[in-house]
């Protein structure tokens, strides 16, 4: 299957001589700085075929499903009205395939093709990445065979209707999953063992001191201590889980055709995960390297001003917003800078003299072999986290906002550079995805779901939560609760199926 | 093309069953009143996407630059979070009427007399092997026996000599062919006159929105007419018949008169299917105005038409009292079709009850 849609997507669509030179040319000198890439295989669409497979997330051979459909309206309006288009699409995949929209001009061509390289190399590269399935393509065709198998077999409404419940849930996912195995560590023996030990921990004593050194408060709170443990040994799952879907997947009481449906959907929720995790670094890095090789060697004299024009239309900032491949590109060239200029190490961070820092320069010359390392082991939060330093932020105008409710609008808020990165770092963390956590799957001794959601100054949306959380009930099949902060108050959402409440949470529940 | 077309049609159909939940608003609505058939409506659907738990609006943001433009109100801010998508569906009116046919589950309009109204003809729009010599068609012929002499071998360009043999010889055929005639004609009358209010002009301009709508739909070629009347008739385009205010008194036959003139002049009742709805208040001016109506309507008007509909809006001006008067006159008359409408929610039943009956 995977083998016939590459051949499907490749035919009519090799590069046209010219542009075949320019990959040559591209490719040899993105080689020459170190890049190191899967095999990119480029192919030329039509802005019909490029919106369609973006629609698909890249992937022409995906199952069938209604919202493909719906991206794809919106995208082909959006390109139509001219507010927006496609310049470029790869994907992560051994080889990599990159789309071309066929009526670019061949500058812009060139410059995506750069970019590309910059990206598969990412890809390719970065630890985050290492546990993505590069066969995607197949397995993506496989998934939509089984899909379709299923449809034939159980009937395209109550298929449709399963996907759309699970993807109602599919963001409450473990991003980190790929990377750790996190198994039920307490068996029941262990809580048997706990239980029939009827012994409290005392301190070692001699008898006439003991009354002293374990008095009877130290020993009550020793057995209340015991007790909460194990509590929490007997409680299911013993401390939170992350992983919605993958716990929906091994616990929930499921029939086959739907647990092999939730396993697709997570597979590919998680093959994307990677790619939210590091979208400032690999779009940051994709543009740094387009822009070297574009204007130290590819460009011809009459290319410029398209170039020009197009690079500007990428990292152009709209007033009061962040694009992440201008804070990517300008956050990769200040580590380069640094680097090579030695401001890094003890020396450099004790130094508070603002002339002797802005003269500082060693001449290490190590930025390049620090960008390449950097590109290998960090993500975007760990990248902000550790390289979003005050001069950087204050080089860029770096500020926050907040919504004024009086006014209705949104002002600005801080320019304090503390505020600054707990903002963006905040922003990264959530993803605008608010962390679920499963904490109790047997609420009230009813087989009943708690979750309970990490709340971080910002509540969530009610209209939605209500209806996700119908759907969850509808997968795990019996009342669903989530505990959150609604305007400052602890609440509890709950939903058993036919209709939704919602409680304050009293402080002992 | 890819699985994409599947996919989109899945999704129109989606669309379609969102605006048939709310099919009530959109015909209560006089917004797409007016609206030619096949121009298209937007129709803002919000949240047709899938709903996931996530922040709610008042999310921080972090921008750049001198912080003089606006805030990252609308457009993309730093990650990735989805953004708030209403979506906007375009429908034609035409697919709409579809919708409210299906909704309501009206019967598709048989015309009458469709067999003795299609004409037949004869058209040479076939090719055959045999026929006359009159008929011959010469450039198929030539093609045909330039074809066997290059596939034979013959052909010799420099000495381009192309004989036809029996076998390359190419006839016209004719083909017979049903033209069905436009064989319906709907006649809308409306009273505009002073009892009606702004509301009830609104209502009955809805209504009569959606039934053309709805007709246009059913028939490809359909006549359509429209008659305003206060104390006195006149026939206007479609155009003013939908946007025009006037006012006055009511003679209520006045309509009925100009009616009966355009379909006497143009309309023959042996060619034609003809549907002529009246909309109004019923508050007639005079009994006597109402008895000249029903002989109007018993002689003339109802015998000629396929069905006869009155609806009639209530007003807290009118009497009502005409609905009344047609009901006691035409109450076992199976081609009379009343109809009452109360309020803008009414006007789905009310199209029921006028064209439920498909006849």
């Amino acid at each position: 299957m995977g083998r016939m849609t590459t051949r499907f997507l490749r035919e009519g669509r090799a590069l046209p001589a010219e542009l075949e030179q320019a990959r040559l040319e591209i490719e040899a000198l993105a080689r020459s700085y170190g890049l190191d890439f899967f095999d990119t295989i480029f192919e030329m669409c039509t802005y019909e075929e490029i919106n369609m497979i973006a629609a698909y997330g890249g992937f022409p051979t995906r199952y069938p499903h209604w919202r493909f459909g719906m991206e794809y309206l919106q995208m082909q309006k959006s390109y139509e009205y001219g507010l927006s288009k496609i310049y470029e699409m790869v994907i992560n995949t051994d080889p990599s395939y990159a789309y071309l929209m066929d009526c670019n001009l061949v500058v812009d061509q060139k410059l995506v093709m750069a970019h590309v390289f910059g990206h598969v190399d990412f890809f390719k590269n970065n630890l985050w990445f290492k546990g993505t399935d590069r066969r995607m393509l197949d397995t993506m065709a496989n998934h939509a065979t089984r899909i379709r198998d299923l449809i034939e077999r159980h009937g395209a409404s109550e298929v449709e209707r399963f996907i759309d419940q699970v993807l109602s849930i599919d963001n409450l996912i473990d991003p980190y999953a790929m990377h750790i195995t996190r198994t039920r560590t307490v068996t029941e023996a262990d809580v048997e063992r706990a239980e029939a030990d009827g012994s409290v921990a005392r301190m070692p004593a001699k008898d006439y001191m003991d009354s002293y050194i374990n008095p009877p408060e130290f020993l009550e709170a020793q057995r209340l201590k015991k007790e909460e443990e194990l509590q929490r040994m007997r409680s299911f799952p013993e401390s939170p889980v992350r992983d919605v879907l993958g716990f929906l997947l091994d616990h929930a009481r499921l029939p086959r055709w739907k647990q092999e449906i939730l396993r697709i959907i997570r597979a590919e929720a998680l093959y994307f995960a990677p790619q939210g995790q590091t979208k400032i670094m690999n779009e940051g890095w994709a543009t740094y390297w387009h822009t070297k090789l574009m204007t130290q060697h590819i460009l011809s004299d009459s290319e410029v001003i398209d170039y020009a024009d197009a690079n500007a239309g990428t990292l152009a900032m709209r007033p009061g917003q962040l694009n992440p491949y201008k804070l990517g590109v300008e956050l990769w060239r200040h580590i380069e800078r640094r680097w090579n200029k030695g401001r890094f190490g003890k020396d450099w961070l004790d130094c508070d003299d603002p002339r002797e820092r802005a003269a500082w320069d060693t001449g290490a010359g190590e930025g390049r072999d620090k960008i390449f390392q950097v590109r290998q082991t960090h993500n975007d939060i760990t990248f902000l986290e550790t390289f979003l330093t005050a001069d950087f932020c204050r080089e860029m105008g770096f500020f926050t906002t907040k919504f004024d409710k009086r006014s209705g609008e949104w002002v600005l808020d801080s320019r304090e550079f503390a505020d600054v990165k707990q903002q963006l770092l905040q922003m990264l963390a959530s993803r605008g995805t608010p962390r679920v956590y499963i904490v109790d799957a047997n609420h009230g001794n009813r087989s009943e779901l708690r979750l309970w959601h990490e709340h971080e100054g910002l509540d969530i949306q009610l209209d939605w939560a209500t209806v996700t959380l119908e759907n969850l009930v509808a997968i795990w099949g019996r009342p669903v609760h989530l505990d959150t902060q609604l305007e400052g108050k602890p609440m509890r959402l709950s939903h058993d199926g036919s209709a939704a409440r919602r409680a304050p949470i009293k402080a002992a529940s | 093309m890819l699985n994409i077309d599947r996919d989109l049609g899945r999704f129109r159909d989606i669309i379609k069953g969102r605006v048939r939940r709310d099919l009530r608003k959109y015909m209560s609505s006089g917004e797409l009143v007016g609206k030619q058939g096949n121009k298209t409506v937007s129709i803002p659907l919000p949240q047709i996407g899938i709903p996931r738990l996530r922040y709610g609006k008042n999310q921080g943001g972090v921008g750049q630059g001198e912080g003089q433009g606006q805030g990252p109100g609308e457009g993309q801010q730093a990650g990735d979070a989805p953004g708030e998508h209403v979506l906007e569906v375009e429908l034609t009116v035409e697919e709409l009427a579809e919708i409210l046919g299906e909704e309501l589950e009206l019967p598709r309009i048989e015309p009458k007399g469709t067999a003795t109204t299609s004409t037949k003809r004869f058209k040479y729009t076939g090719i055959r092997r045999v026929g006359p010599e009159s008929l011959r068609h010469m450039k198929r012929t030539y093609k045909q026996a330039l074809r066997r002499s290059i596939a034979g071998g013959t052909f010799d360009p420099r000495k381009p000599v192309v004989v036809p043999i029996k076998d390359d010889k190419r006839y016209r055929a004719y083909n017979v062919e049903t033209e069905p005639r436009s064989a319906a004609v709907i006649v809308y009358m409306m009273d505009v006159s002073g009892s009606m209010g702004k509301t009830q002009k609104e209502i009955v301009r809805s209504e009569a929105f959606w039934i053309d709508a709805w007709l246009k739909h059913n028939y490809d070629e359909i006549e359509t007419r429209f008659i305003i009347h206060d104390a006195s008739a006149r026939e206007v385009d479609r155009d003013t018949f939908f946007r025009t205010r006037e006012s006055g008194g009511t003679l209520i036959s006045s309509a009925y008169k100009l009616c009966l003139e355009i379909l006497q002049k143009d309309y023959p009742p042996s060619d034609w299917n003809i549907y002529p709805f009246h909309f109004s208040d019923g508050d007639n001016w005079s009994q006597s105005d109402t008895r000249t109506c029903m002989t109007l309507l018993r002689e003339q008007l109802v015998p000629m038409s396929n069905q006869f509909s009155y609806a009639q809006v209530d007003s807290q001006y009118g009497s009502g009292q005409f609905i009344k008067d047609l009901t006691e006159h035409f109450g076992a008359e199976d081609r009379v079709v009343l109809s009452r409408v109360a309020d803008r929610d009414a006007i789905m039943e009310s199209i029921r009850e006028l064209l439920g009956k498909g006849n």
